[in-house]
């Protein structure tokens, strides 16, 4: 009875011991995280004000200035590369959900997953022979489609997913109805997966926003303001790259600022998504 | 008598190499309810996809022999036709989970792209609602999600939104399966009472029920049709041993 009884006891506290240790290890993964952020916030904090969100960069030796050429160029190489990106990676996911077997499809998966885990230097190379050589100059443009190839992977795959988690009772009502195929897959099958296609949208955005390296030889940087696409432009990530990588303290203050307006903004982007996901998510 | 709805002729059905259905002969009269049953398995499903054309969707599935809608080979129609005028009611009830109730009722006209004027299109709503006796419970969230009914309620919405098309014959596969004694009380009432407009061919495991909707039935065992007849006199004087065995509860 006695034995028993301390059996127990041990066992409770073995399973407290065990529940603090998890709870422990689970903050371990948030902390170099808080560091990151806190990091940023400090150092760049000092130099966000309004005129810093909007104007252009001054020459070294001016006080002042801004990053807005590297917002404008970040918008536009999003834009560019979700224009790219977005129609061709929902449809090849609709084919993928709709084509579970067969040579092409597991074909288009292998690729996708081959190009997901292409490092994005190589990516950027392969945009700069492309693109680059044969336009003659870097541009927005070259530098959307390397980002637009980064994207593809991640919303072929989250189409897929979710479309696959359609019930096929769903599709079967339409049919029933006479409704075409194409019609089916349109107005059935892709409205009850879009708020998990909208979610891979936004997270694939929030990839390709921090990348730095495809950008290098392709959307190359400027100094100043450019809405050209076929022109260079900035990018955040290059501007802070460029900046922390310059010998100025002043420099590396605005890098510190650029850094936490990226932060922020992929944040924003995960959180949106997030939001979407459970919002709207539709219940079969 | 009239001439049958629907005539199924030497028809045979099979998934890949596997015979499920073997030479089926079997008419449904106009406005009668038929109910099919047999033990699980036994092909009762694949028999009403045949019918409204869904089998083939599968890969692999075929068929052989011949089924007439009022003397019109159904396989030598488009599909799309063939299920536009043959309306279909699932096991599960599966209303369109991005579409308001009424957009549910009217769904076989907007997924169609057929336009018709808003007025007629309230009127269909209603009158559909009203045949698949939902309207008194949802006439005041017509707007709102057709998922947040229950479970009885979400499949009298897709009756009604079978019966909106305005079909020849409704299929219904074990309407009720999925439902507690008290909804499947009420849609059991429903079809005696739909059955003055529309033709039913009803597929249920459930004896009873067959006894007390139908107006013929056919038992099915194994894929074959073993007999067919008045429910009178199946229930009562069946012509094959098999079929009096399944209604004393021996199998299935
Ligand atoms: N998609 C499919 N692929 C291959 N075989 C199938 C498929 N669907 C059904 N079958 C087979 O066809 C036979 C008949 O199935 P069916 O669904 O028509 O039976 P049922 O009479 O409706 O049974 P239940 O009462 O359980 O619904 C079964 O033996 C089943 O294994
Ligand atoms: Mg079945």
């Amino acid at each position: 009875m006695h034995t028993s009884h301390s059996n127990i006891r041990l066992r409770i506290i073995k399973d407290r011991l065990f529940l603090a240790l998890v709870v422990l290890l689970s903050f371990a993964m948030i902390v170099p995280l808080l560091l990151i952020i806190f990091h940023i916030v400090k150092n760049g904090i000092g130099v966000i004000n309004w005129e810093f969100l909007t104007a252009l960069p001054r020459p070294m030796g001016e006080t002042g200035g801004g990053i807005a050429n590297a917002l404008a160029g970040t918008m536009m190489l999003i834009v560019l590369a979700s224009l790219i990106a977005i129609p061709l990676g929902v449809l090849a996911g609709i084919y993928l959900a709709e084509q579970k077997t067969g040579r092409i499809a597991s074909g288009v998966r292998l690729c996708m997953e081959v190009l997901q885990g292409i490092p994005s230097i190589v990516i950027g190379i392969v945009a700069y022979a492309w693109v680059v050589i044969s336009m003659g100059t870097f541009s927005a443009l070259s530098g959307s489609v390397a980002l637009a190839i980064m994207m593809l992977p991640v919303i072929v795959r989250s189409t897929e997913e979710t479309l696959r988690l359609v019930p096929d009772i769903l599709r079967e009502a339409s049919l029933a109805l006479g409704v075409s195929y194409a019609r089916t897959v349109l107005k059935i099958i892709v409205p009850s997966g879009l708020t998990g296609i909208l979610t891979g949208i936004l997270l694939a955005i929030a990839r390709i926003t921090g990348e730095t390296a495809p950008l290098l030889f392709t959307a190359f940087g400027n100094p100043y303001m450019s809405l050209n696409v076929l022109k260079p432009v900035d990018s955040l990530p290059l501007m802070i790259f460029n900046y922390a990588t310059s010998p100025y303290p002043e420099w590396h203050a605005k890098a510190w600022g650029a850094a936490l307006v990226l932060v922020v903004f992929v944040m924003g982007m995960n959180f949106t998504a997030k939001v979407i996901a459970k919002r709207w998510k539709v219940q079969f | 008598m009239e001439s049958p709805v629907l005539r199924v002729e030497n028809f045979s059905a099979h998934f890949g190499d596997n015979p499920v259905l073997k030479d089926i002969n079997l008419s449904v009269q106009h406005n009668r309810v038929t109910a099919l049953m047999g033990p699980s398995g036994c092909g009762k499903t694949t028999l009403i996809r045949c019918i409204n054309r869904m089998h083939e969707l599968i890969v692999d599935a075929g068929v052989e022999g011949s089924i007439y809608l009022h003397d019109e080979d159904l396989y030598k129609m488009n599909p799309i036709m063939v299920r536009k005028k043959i309306g279909m009611v699932f096991q599960r009830p599966n209303p369109f989970p991005t579409m308001s109730i009424y957009d549910n009722v009217v769904a076989g006209y907007n997924l169609n792209g057929i336009k018709i004027k808003r007025e007629e299109k309230d009127r269909i709503v209603e009158e559909s609602l009203r045949k698949a006796a939902l309207w008194e419970e949802v006439r005041d969230r017509l707007h709102r999600k057709g998922s947040f009914l229950s479970g009885g309620q979400q499949q009298r919405l897709c009756i009604a939104r079978a019966l909106a098309m305005n079909p020849d014959i409704l299929l219904m596969d074990e309407p009720t399966s999925a439902l507690d004694p008290k909804a499947t009380a009420h849609i059991e009432q429903l079809i005696s009472e739909l059955k003055n407009n529309v033709t039913i061919l009803l597929v249920t495991h459930n004896i009873a029920q067959a006894a007390r909707v139908s107006d013929f039935t056919a038992f099915l065992y194994l894929g074959d049709l073993v007999e067919f007849g008045t429910t009178e006199k199946l229930f009562t004087v069946p012509d094959d041993k098999r079929t009096e065995e399944y209604l004393s509860g021996k199998f299935g």
